[in-house]
């Protein structure tokens, strides 16, 4: 779960980061108020995405009616395929430096790492290799008050402003391990006078570890309201922009028949995951997903391990008794129980196939003509 | 020999009388695996098909010495179990639980690479050498004795193409399942090196997807490996910034595509499947 601007900095906040005074507003009417407390401000878009200032979504105002004019022009629009609806009004800063700073999940040592330069404010990956620092962290150690200095000493900071930057990377951290992220990012840190403050952030918080920090972390959706329906049914849904529906069971098949389809010169609706050895309730239910996005036809992967084909079939009869299918259906169907599922959709006149090859060139057949 | 696990292997089941893990220790007898103990706290000296179970991995070890467990434990408890398993000194655990939250599982592996402990998963299908045992949840009937290696981070897809392999007259000496998730126990890289090793496998499948740099990371060992190795990886028409399923496939701020991956392995020498089903005939003309 990806967090906003203003969100991470509340957190940043709670952990004893500085950042600029600010204020989240809804109208430019709100944004003239923050910005009469707060005097010259930058106006922020808060998206769930970066590259916003290149975008439009950054904006400045030294006075008031500023404010307002920057909120109004932002307010409503489509950024990088978001609806603006709300703005961060804050406090404009004196910057003398910009450094990056970002702790995240080195897949490769499996361990948390940090990553740092000297040089921030532009994108991490615009920055060559030999620019950045990197510690990868013991997850048993964590990270020591010693590692903190040096990385400071190797930022090129000393006296006052080394010791705050030690104490924001310890602090950093301690977020990261405590609300369960994988992804806590500064950037830019910025070196204003003798103060050093979170500028921008990013804080990407686990999904899986919701069950447990989901009451301490502020949260966003970004899900259309079909792929929340999906997640509350345990099914992984994701809505893509084709006509063709898709189910399978299990990630990588699924990946590998939406590649199949586009192969073949079709184009799926979605990614679904129905998951392994889902049942016939929810198989019916993930089916009736698919339906209330009116594709034009189902495309339907089954290779039946712990997945029984019977019930995957049972479910489909079961739909096509009670709300019929009004659009036409193609099932690949094999593995456990495959012969009972056959007969089962044949009773209510759904024909299956073996391979994915010929369900697939079927289906395509059917929406291309 | 195969890898891993072997005719030998003494398995126990962590979670063994929960409807999952019940449900696959009686598969798992099915296929032959040796399954010598369960556990399920508070409920040792019960049995679940004639398997004696034990309060906890400890007790496991001290009555019939396992070198291998398998957990059926949900998420909640899984890096309690695994620490469990770690600590009574159990060589291989293979983690079928999904959606183990990742600090856990940094946590799971930190311990593991402290004790020398081998770790499978998490939220993989498990481990097989065909005919000679199962560690996983995988259907029994699709497998051959044979030796083609096969790795895979994702389930259903492996056995695609297992069935392809096997419908071809191709066996396998030993199926392993990364896990789809961001810190897997084992990387391509560390399976490639013991196939390259076993003298019961002459050649190796990788199913990749997109996500992560594991991929072409293996290609830089693939360059140095005598036995041949054909891929097939899925997720092509995924779109960036979204999770395809495992939390592990998502291409993030341009890393982690398909074409990267399929560049750096054919580029390592590896023949790449456009088709799934391509994967057998690119292996019969590739045998050594």
């Amino acid at each position: 779960m990806k967090l906003f601007e203003f969100q991470a900095k509340q957190l940043f906040a709670q952990y004893g980061i500085a950042v600029p005074k600010g204020k989240v507003v809804n109208s430019p009417e709100e944004a003239a108020e923050a910005a009469r407390e707060i005097g010259p401000a930058v106006i922020k878009s808060q998206i769930l995405s970066g590259g916003r200032g290149k975008a439009g979504g950054i904006k400045f105002s030294d006075t008031p009616q500023e404010a307002a004019d920057a909120a109004r022009s932002i307010l409503g629009t489509d950024l990088k395929g978001f609806i603006v609806d709300t703005v961060l009004v804050e406090q404009k800063i004196k910057i003398d430096r910009e450094l990056y700073l970002a702790i995240t999940i080195d897949k490769g040592t499996r361990s948390p790492i940090l990553i740092s330069s000297a040089f921030g404010g532009m994108e991490i990956e615009d920055l060559p290799e030999e620019k950045l620092v990197k510690y990868t962290i013991d997850i048993n150690l964590g990270i020591r008050s010693y590692l903190a200095r040096d990385l400071a000493r190797r930022l090129n900071l000393s006296g006052g402003l080394a010791e705050q930057a030690a104490d924001i990377i310890v602090k950093l951290y301690k977020l990261l391990r405590e609300k369960d992220a994988e992804l806590v990012e500064i950037n830019p840190l910025v070196i204003s006078g003798d103060q050093i403050l979170a500028a921008d952030g990013k804080i990407t918080i686990d999904d899986d570890a919701l069950f447990r920090v989901g009451d301490s972390v502020p949260h966003t959706e970004e899900r259309t309201e079909l792929e929340q329906k999906a997640a509350a049914l345990g099914i992984s849904y994701v809505q893509l922009d084709g006509n063709i529906a898709i189910m399978a069971n299990g990630a990588g098949i699924t990946m590998a028949t939406l590649d199949i389809l586009k192969h073949y010169g079709g184009s799926p609706a979605n990614f679904m995951d129905a998951g392994g050895g889902a049942g016939v309730e929810a198989t019916a239910k993930a089916l009736e997903i698919l339906l209330s996005a009116k594709p034009k036809a189902i495309l339907v992967n089954i290779f039946g391990g712990i997945t029984r084909c019977d019930d995957v079939a049972k479910a489909f009869s079961m739909v096509k008794k009670s709300r019929g299918i009004d659009v036409p259906m193609v099932i690949r169907l094999v593995g456990t129980n495959q012969d009972e599922g056959v007969k089962i959709l044949e009773e209510v006149g759904i024909n299956s196939y073996r391979t994915i090859q010929e369900a697939v060139e079927k289906v395509v057949e059917i929406v291309n003509g | 020999m195969a890898i891993i696990i072997n005719d030998k292997t003494r398995v126990v089941v962590q979670g063994a009388t929960g409807k999952q893990g019940s449900f696959h220790l009686s598969q798992m007898l099915a296929y032959g695996s040796k399954v010598v103990a369960g556990t399920s706290n508070g409920k040792g000296g019960q049995t679940v098909e004639g398997v004696p179970i034990f309060d906890n991995a400890f007790a496991a070890m001290d009555a019939v010495q396992p070198d291998a467990s398998i957990l059926f434990i949900p998420a909640k408890g899984a890096k309690d179990a695994a620490f469990e398993a770690i600590e009574a000194g159990i060589e291989t655990v293979v983690i079928i639980t999904e959606h183990i939250p990742v600090h856990d599982a940094m946590e799971i592996m930190a311990m593991a690479k402290a004790k020398g402990t081998t770790v499978i998963g998490p939220n993989t299908f498990g481990i097989i050498s065909p005919g000679k045992c199962k560690m996983g949840i995988m259907p029994n009937s699709i497998f051959l004795p044979g030796s083609a290696g096969v790795v895979a981070r994702s389930g259903t897809l492996s056995y695609e193409i297992v069935y392809n392999l096997t419908n071809s007259g191709i066996g396998q000496s030993t199926v392993v399942g990364l896990g789809g998730d961001r810190v897997p126990g084992l990387s391509f890289i560390e399976l490639l090196q013991q196939f390259e090793a076993d003298p019961e496998t002459d050649s190796v499948v990788l199913v990749g997807e997109i996500g992560g740099s594991a991929e072409e990371e293996a290609a830089e060992f693939i360059k140095t490996m005598k036995k041949p190795v054909v891929a097939y990886l899925a997720g092509k028409s995924a779109p960036p910034g979204k999770r395809m399923g495992h939390a592990g496939a998502i291409i993030e701020r341009g890393k982690g595509t398909l074409e990267g991956k399929v560049k750096a392995l054919t580029e390592a020498g590896a023949k790449v499947a456009s088709l799934p089903w391509e994967v057998p005939a690119l292996l019969t003309g590739n045998r050594v």
